[in-house]
């Protein structure tokens, strides 16, 4: 049975409506992490103007989920008005931060704010792993005491795990973390490539065996022999599918007011600075190529057996020179899983 | 006779998509799909206007419906909407809040 949330986004997808936007309100950030792929300079941020109009632009496009994020959001000394004016145009408002700048009164006001949720990115149960990968001493503890404040409110919290070699083994710990204190745990096994195209970030990334015991771990997928079955062949109902919701139903406004399909996803669409956000979303060429994206469109993973299943990121397939391409990245997972290769990979074999 | 007022929760998001409205209660992320006639009281729910006004003003002049049975509807819908939590009811005027 379909949900009213898949009714609703497949909705938003044919009428072309963008449900979801995810707005970074800075590039600036109090943490040093090092995976982080975005430019912690100030390029000259969109103003506290600039974004209630953006806001009210968007609420008039229809946009209902809005993803507030950064750097560190909280950083913007005018982010609660930011956020009280997302609330009054009736956004459904998701924070993502590391927490340092909330105690128990920033807390408080979020709570008076109704937010839907908000995502703390704890990369280790250890303080010398954790903060040696925010390189800020002290960041663990703050960071789980602004989670803590967070739910004391009735807020609803998720530590996000961010899997790279330095702290590969951590995760069952900080899951069991996430339990004990009354928050979510989301577990991300991607690392994605600096903004700027630099590629050397993808080194910090978990493979081969650590990913494949990650992907197998039945506390992380549920049912294990489900998820990593052998995939059925796709049939017209996948290849028609649309391959994911960037640029459909959902996209990224950076904090300079560039739109992207997603945040992970920087193909140049317009800025919002220029053009009214409706113009760039209705009539932005790069959007409308990506948008006529069908999966029986992608040369290689339309013929690929993992194609009704792959978690395959149009962005990272982007970065790597594509976006109608596989992505490597995406082809690892779906072979760690299965124990069968991507149709990529077993090209690339061939061609050895 | 009494009046009703309502008003909608703060703790909601809502967007009016086409003809329906989608309002999620955010203390448990329950979504719900108000269809065209719920979407008109739920905007015209500011708290001080009597749900027999805004009946009679949105809902009886703008859709093919005698005031009687549109006001007894309405009164069903409000109810159910304030067990729901998303739409707060009262016999006086509450204070407004932004759309």
């Amino acid at each position: 049975m379909i949900s009213l949330a898949e009714e609703l986004n497949a909705k938003a997808a044919d009428a072309g409506i963008p449900l979801a936007v995810h707005l970074d309100l800075t590039w600036r950030c109090n943490e040093r992490c090092v995976h982080c792929y975005l430019d912690h300079d100030d390029q000259g941020e969109m103003t506290l103007a600039e974004i209630r109009r953006l806001l009210e632009e968007l609420a008039a496009a229809g946009v209902f989920h809005l993803t507030l994020s950064g750097g560190e959001p909280l950083l913007r000394k005018d982010f609660f008005a930011i956020v009280g004016r997302a609330r009054e145009l009736g956004f459904n408002v998701k924070l993502k931060t590391n927490g340092i700048l909330i105690r128990s009164p920033e807390a408080a006001r979020l709570r008076a704010l109704a937010l839907d949720s908000i995502q703390i990115s704890i990369y280790s149960h250890r303080p010398e792993i954790h903060d040696a990968i925010t390189r800020v001493n002290g960041s663990l503890a703050r960071s789980l005491a602004a989670a803590r404040f967070l739910i004391a409110q009735g807020l609803r919290v998720k530590l996000a795990h961010v899997l790279m070699r330095q702290n590969r083994g951590d995760y069952p710990e900080v899951q069991a973390l996430a339990r004990d204190i009354g928050a979510g745990f989301v577990l991300d096994p991607t690392i994605t490539p600096h903004l700027n195209g630099d590629r050397s970030l993808l080194a910090l990334g978990v493979a081969g065996e650590d990913l494949r015991r990650v992907l197998k771990d039945p506390e992380l997928i549920g049912n294990a022999g489900e998820f990593c079955s052998p995939p059925a062949p796709p049939d017209d109902a996948v290849l028609d599918a649309r391959p994911c919701s960037a640029g459909h139903s959902a996209c990224y406004i950076s904090p300079y007011g560039d739109l992207y399909p997603c945040v992970q996803f920087p193909l140049a669409c317009g800025n919002v600075r220029k053009q009214p956000f409706q113009e760039i979303w209705r009539d932005s060429a790069p959007l409308q190529e990506v948008r006529a994206v069908r999966i029986r469109d992608l040369p290689v993973c339309s013929t690929c057996v993992h194609a009704g299943s792959c978690t395959r990121c149009p962005g990272l397939a982007f970065m790597e020179g594509n976006f109608r391409g596989p992505s490597a990245a995406d082809c690892e997972k779906s072979y760690l899983r299965t124990g069968i290769l991507s149709a990529a990979m077993r090209r690339a074999a061939d061609h050895r | 006779m009494k009046d009703t007022y309502i008003r909608r929760s703060a703790d909601t998001a809502a967007r009016r998509i086409g003809d329906e409205t989608m309002v999620l209660a955010v203390a448990d992320s329950t979504l719900f799909s108000l269809n065209e006639t719920a979407s008109v009281l739920w905007e015209a729910a500011d708290g001080t206007t009597p749900l027999r006004t805004i009946v009679e003003n949105q809902i009886v002049a703008g859709f093919a419906v005698d005031s009687e049975t549109a006001y007894r509807d309405a009164l069903e819908l409000v109810a159910e909407l304030g067990r729901r939590g998303i739409l707060e009811v009262a016999d006086q005027p509450l204070e407004e809040r932004p759309k």
